[in-house]
């Protein structure tokens, strides 16, 4: 993985600063982690510089799709040759710059305003980036590997085969200790396949993102984004009239009306807070998790170029290989927590008993 | 957070979206409802398996206490028929035990009864034969009195003496 990692940390950042000024190795470094977290137009393995100056690219060309004021452009993320390249589609000039594309002029000025920011236009990005194409890849993985599994129970007699061994316990697992005790017996059925698919789906990213490969997909906030999005539209959707009446009138009918009317002024602008904020502690803590790790992962490795002796190169290798293992568990760990609110939360919005058992309903849920 | 808004890529949100609800519908249809089914089936299939075992269980203590209870009848039945043998043996011995005594008895007495009347009989012919006798003794002695008058009246006055005397 170090090795892998270094021979793509050098090609990267003397491509990608070619044209500016000669900064020292630990911003380099610093960059090269930024870049690395970031998503990214093409599937790059590795890069290396050869001897007269000239990169060379290992990797897949990804197609990039665009909706730009006078319609859909698709093409080859090769164009843009790694950003060193303008690529001209039907008379549009795009550039890639720090991994966004801008609409250019053929010879691919960007404009700054005051604050270094970019003014040109931003054509609608549809691409299939770096972390659409893991996404895809990890689709068809679970695709194939739970149809397996739930093939094999057909074939076998209804005890699983091969990695179905492995996986069961876990399906049981989330069913018995996540769905079952959060939403309750009478709800937990229609919650499954979310919670399943959602387990796994994080999981498995999270996992590849810790192979050499590197994808920080889980790290990035527009996945963790819509991840929680989907779990506080679900939620919301199936909420029972008890969930919304509890929302709109947490006391119930503890105390009169007249006494309601001051407190509640109060008390049902913080549970609309909550309503948001539960799934936003879901998108934060996944994204800053995911992140942190790999930042944390980087650097170590990082430090080995930094520290250019015998010490330190050991020292650091055996430092990133004890944050890799902790981030296997991590990776673990933050796909359960995500699984394990997430029910939670279902479990609130389906619950149709009396809702004074659950007054610690605001601690639980900013766990 | 302004970087945090940087880095939200519209376009990758929607893909994601757009993949992830994909992947829960297929899922959905193709993997986790057969794997709960499955799963549920085999829970269910054991459940019942286990009641099924018990309930053999159960019957099989029935059956055996059934068989037990059985064989006490059977022993208790035997020994009461075994006792109702003996008794009528018993009394079968007893019974015909008195027959034959009341038989004997029976037949005792008649033999004595018998012995009795022959006894009489003979008595009665001895005491004919013996009156008899006595008659023709009599009769011999009195003829041989009165061969002569001498001995007729001394006779006469022996009797007549008899007389006074009585």
């Amino acid at each position: 993985m170090a090795l892998l990692l270094s021979a793509n940390m050098f090609g990267k950042d003397k491509e990608q600063h070619s044209d500016e000024p000669h900064k020292d190795l630990k911003t380099e470094i610093k960059e090269y982690i930024q870049h690395h977290l970031q998503d990214s137009h093409d599937f790059s393995l590795f890069s290396y510089t050869q001897d007269n100056g000239e990169h060379v690219y290992v990797g897949l060309p990804l197609p990039i799709i665009l909706w730009d004021n006078n319609g859909l452009k698709v093409f080859s993320s090769s164009k843009f040759h790694h950003g060193e390249e303008i690529a001209e589609v039907d008379g549009n000039h795009y550039k890639l710059y720090h991994s966004k594309i801008y609409k250019t002029d053929a010879q691919g000025t960007i404009n700054y305003d005051e604050e270094e920011h970019p003014t040109n236009i931003k054509p609608l990005d549809f691409s299939v980036t770096k972390n659409v194409a893991m996404i895809f890849i990890t689709g068809l993985l679970m695709f194939w590997l739970f149809t397996s599994l739930a093939r094999s129970y057909a074939k076998n007699g209804g005890i699983p085969k091969g990695a179905g061994r492995f996986f069961e316990p876990i399906v049981l697992y989330i069913r018995d200790d996540i769905a079952r005790p959060n939403i309750g017996e009478k709800h937990y059925k229609k919650y499954m396949p979310f919670l399943l698919t959602i387990f796994f789906f994080i999981w498995f990213l999270n996992i590849f993102g810790l192979t050499p490969l590197g994808i920080n997909v889980t790290g990035n906030i527009a996945i963790t984004f819509g991840l929680a999005l989907l779990t506080f539209l679900i939620t919301n959707f199936t909420g029972t009239k008890d969930y919304w009446k509890h929302l709109f009138d947490p006391l119930g009918d503890t105390m009169p009306w007249v006494a309601k009317i001051p407190l509640y002024i109060i008390l049902v602008p913080i549970e609309l807070l909550g309503l948001i904020i539960k799934p936003f502690s879901l998108l934060i803590r996944l994204y800053a998790n995911m992140q942190a790790g790999h930042i944390v992962l980087m650097s170590l490795i990082g430090l080995m170029f930094l520290f250019k002796s015998w010490l330190g190169s050991p020292l650091s290798f055996a430092l990133a290989f004890a944050i890799s293992l902790i981030e296997i568990l991590v990776a673990l760990l933050q796909a359960y927590i995500f699984t394990m609110l997430s029910a939670l939360y279902f479990g609130f919005a389906s619950e149709e008993h009396d809702h004074h058992e659950h007054e610690d309903e605001p601690e639980l849920a900013h766990l | 957070m302004e970087k945090l808004l940087n880095e939200f890529s519209l376009g990758l949100f929607v893909w994601l979206t757009l993949l992830f609800i994909l992947l829960l519908l297929l899922l959905r249809k193709y993997a986790w409802k057969p794997i709960l089914d499955a799963v549920n089936d085999r829970e269910e299939g054991i459940k019942n398996a286990l009641a099924a075992a018990e309930e053999a269980k159960k019957e099989m203590q029935n059956v055996t206490a059934d068989s037990e209870k059985l064989l006490q009848e059977a022993r208790t039945e035997r020994e009461a028929m075994l006792k109702e043998a003996r008794e009528i043996k018993d009394k079968m011995i007893a019974d015909s035990k008195e027959q034959a005594k009341i038989e004997g008895d029976k037949m005792i007495k008649q033999a004595q009864a018998t012995i009795e009347s022959e006894k009489k009989a003979a008595v009665a012919e001895i005491k004919n034969q013996v009156a008899e006798l006595s008659v023709e003794i009599a009769e011999k002695v009195i003829k041989e009195q009165l061969s002569n008058k001498d001995k007729q009246l001394k006779m006469v006055d022996d009797m007549l003496g008899d007389i006074k005397l009585n």
